[in-house]
């Protein structure tokens, strides 16, 4: 428990450091939102709408880099991120959670999918060696090691098109409103496929090969010979004896790789031209809109530190050795 | 001591590999081990003694080969049967029911991740299916109170036992189904030398009390003189020489053993000038001519470097049976053909 509280210490302090670089940081680059603001309306703004335009990102005159600093944690505990550029005057928090339902169900479905696939084909590759499961390695990692975009481009090549089912990019057909109903969901679905099979075409070897070492390594293990000797069934012995043990580092890594779920993918959405957050993330940053490229940072920030902290408990759960007596 | 064989090891050979690369580690082993004895298996490393007792309950790691012999099984009530010869299903039922295993590595031998009492209990719920879990758990500790281990530990995991308390749960743990054969692969190599007494007295108590046989395979051949009944003796993969205990120590006829128990002080006695053996363990895969010993040996002649000896009986004054395999005692043993 000490070691827990001591760990959410830790990553208190990373998310205070890491929200502190992301308010000085777009400080420190040259220019400020409002001219880059101003050039989208080309000049024709009233001297009183700049005045109140730098009030409202903050970035008043008067006011000293500390003062906006503390203002700026004050916003964020009311949850209020600033004012989009590119949506204005749409709150950047409102812009994000517009988006990020679509990344987490998308990337998310598609990496505990792709872990527990991978995982199950890794047992069974490093547990019967020289397998049909073998086999299957070269090609998956063939597929791992080609590009994500890549891959995506390849896709809506061969497969997208005019009489294909599988529409060649978006969220959901056009014209249909986001609602849970028996319209939008199948469409959201069948439009997430394409997205969802290049993510898990390119992950899943990552995972197989991993589980397949570990499994191989503990193998060799004593306790798995012990086991043996101990005449166990066979399946107990994969399982709970070498699987269980190989799962460790693949657990951890599966941790880390939900935090990655929120900005990791990108290029898919980008090929995709897919609505969730990587894709906001790239109209972002082509579009110079600051506050709301702070705003994703931060939720990929708090994201990974949250992943972090779910790895620690995870392996607080399966490994004993990590508990500390007391 | 009865002389009803509980366990016949005969002609056994196991290769590392196959075809012309296969590296020859056990060659031509028979051994019989009878109810209720001791039987020391020594010799330096390589010599096979593991693998000969993982070949006996088939544990070869890949790529180990059972290439020959017969491992007979004398049940308690029943027929004898082949070892080598059971299927899958049989096979399991016979590991750990029959023959139990105290491994080598004390510190690697228990699963990390689960407790003692589960580790414990697993082996029950395999053999003893109907067992009820309570029962189960009582089984368990029970044997952690014969090994010696408060029944508190039941809960510990492996990592927060010491090395000692951790082999004397494994020893509880192959006794737990009442084995009649169990077999000591270094046992107390990873122990300091006062936990090794400890551990191996209260394991020849136990034995005495529960009746089952043992096969104990060390390199450490002043344990064996003083633990074991009988003790054989394996260089490059072959018995050399098999005796009674004191037999061997006193009189042993093989230059090898001479040399092993030329290799450790005694503790009481006259005191003689410690001698170790030269050179160093056969290279398995390209073992000399003859007599696999004859490079090393300080009493090689003649026939040594041509010839294997097999393994002959000489006469031993209190009628005990003992074999050698010595061109030294050429009474004992016939000749065979040479070996290219």
């Amino acid at each position: 428990m000490k070691y827990l509280l001591q760990r959410i210490a830790f990553y208190l302090f990373t998310a205070w450091a890491a929200i502190t670089l992301n308010f000085f940081i777009p400080r420190m680059i040259p220019g400020d939102p409002v001219k880059s603001l101003l050039s989208r309306f080309q000049g024709q703004m009233s001297s009183q709408a700049i005045d109140s335009l730098y009030v409202l990102f903050g970035l008043d005159k008067n006011a000293s880099i500390w003062e906006q600093y503390f203002d700026y944690w004050k916003q964020l505990f009311h949850g209020d991120l600033g004012l989009s550029f590119t949506a204005f005057p749409s709150p950047v928090s409102e812009v994000i959670g517009s988006a990020l339902p679509w990344t987490l169900a998308l990337v998310g479905i598609t990496t505990v999918i792709s872990f527990f696939l991978g995982t199950g084909l890794g047992v069974l590759a490093g547990w019967r060696r020289g397998s049909w499961v073998d086999g299957l390695l070269p090609a998956t990692t063939f597929l791992s090691s080609v590009p994500y975009f890549w891959l995506g481009l390849l896709a809506i090549f061969l497969l997208a098109g005019p009489n294909s089912i599988f529409p060649s990019g978006g969220g959901y057909t056009p014209g249909l409103i986001p609602a849970w109903d028996q319209y939008f969901i199948p469409s959201a679905i069948q439009h997430s496929l394409l997205p969802a099979l290049t993510i898990l075409i390119s992950s899943v070897s990552g995972w197989i090969l991993s589980m397949r070492n570990m499994m191989v390594t503990v193998a060799a293990e004593d306790y798995i010979t012990v086991a043996h000797a101990k005449g166990l069934s066979e399946k107990r012995v994969a399982l709970s004896y070498a699987a269980r043990n190989a799962l460790l580092p693949n657990v951890s890594g599966f941790a880390l790789s939900l935090g990655f779920i929120v900005g990791g993918t990108l290029l898919v959405e980008i090929v995709f031209s897919y609505p969730g957050l990587g894709f906001l993330l790239f109209r972002a940053v082509t579009a110079k809109d600051y506050p709301l490229m702070q705003g994703i940072f931060l939720v990929i920030t708090i994201s990974v530190l949250v992943a972090n902290l779910i790895a620690d408990i995870a392996y607080l759960l399966l490994d004993p050795r990590t508990r500390k007596e007391g | 001591m009865s002389a009803e064989p509980v366990l016949e090891i005969k002609n056994l050979n196991v290769d590392y590999g196959l075809g012309d690369q296969a590296v020859r580690a056990v060659r031509d082993v028979s051994l019989t081990l009878h109810r209720g004895e001791v039987l020391g298996l020594a010799g330096e490393s390589g010599s096979g003694k593991s693998t000969l007792a993982y070949g006996l309950t088939r544990l070869l790691p890949p790529p180990g080969v059972i290439t020959g012999g017969e491992v007979i099984y004398h049940p308690e009530k029943g027929d004898a049967y082949d070892v080598l010869g059971l299927s899958d299903k049989g096979l399991r039922d016979f590991r750990w029911a029959e023959t139990a295993i105290v491994f080598q590595g004390a510190m690697n031998s228990l699963n990390p991740v689960h407790k003692i009492s589960t580790q414990l209990t697993d082996v029950l719920a395999a053999h003893e299916p109907k067992m009820s879990a309570h029962s189960r758990t009582a089984r368990a500790r029970e044997m952690l109170k014969l090994v010696g281990i408060s029944a508190d530990r039941m809960d510990a995991y492996p990592h927060q036992l010491s090395g000692g308390m951790r082999q004397r749960v494994m020893i509880g743990m192959a006794l737990i189904l009442q084995p009649q054969v169990v077999i000591m692969d270094e046992p107390t190599t990873a122990l300091d030398v006062v936990m090794q007494r400890q551990i191996l007295g209260q394991l020849i108590e136990l034995r005495e009390r529960l009746g089952f046989s043992v096969i104990f395979i060390t390199h450490d051949l002043s344990l064996l003189v003083e633990f074991s009944n009988r003790i054989a003796i394996m260089y490059g993969g072959r018995i050399v020489e098999e005796a009674q205990a004191a037999t061997l120590y006193k009189d042993s006829l093989h230059p090898y053993s001479a040399g092993l128990l030329g290799s450790f002080p005694a503790l009481r006695g006259p005191r003689r000038e410690l001698t170790g053996i030269p050179g160093s363990p056969p290279d398995l895969k390209g073992m000399p001519s003859g007599c696999s010993f004859h490079p090393r040996c300080p009493k090689a002649f003649d026939p040594c470097a041509d010839t294997i000896p097999i393994l002959g009986h000489p006469e031993t004054p209190d009628g005990s049976v003992r074999t050698v395999a010595c061109w030294l005692h050429p009474a004992s043993a016939s000749l065979k053909e040479p070996v290219s």
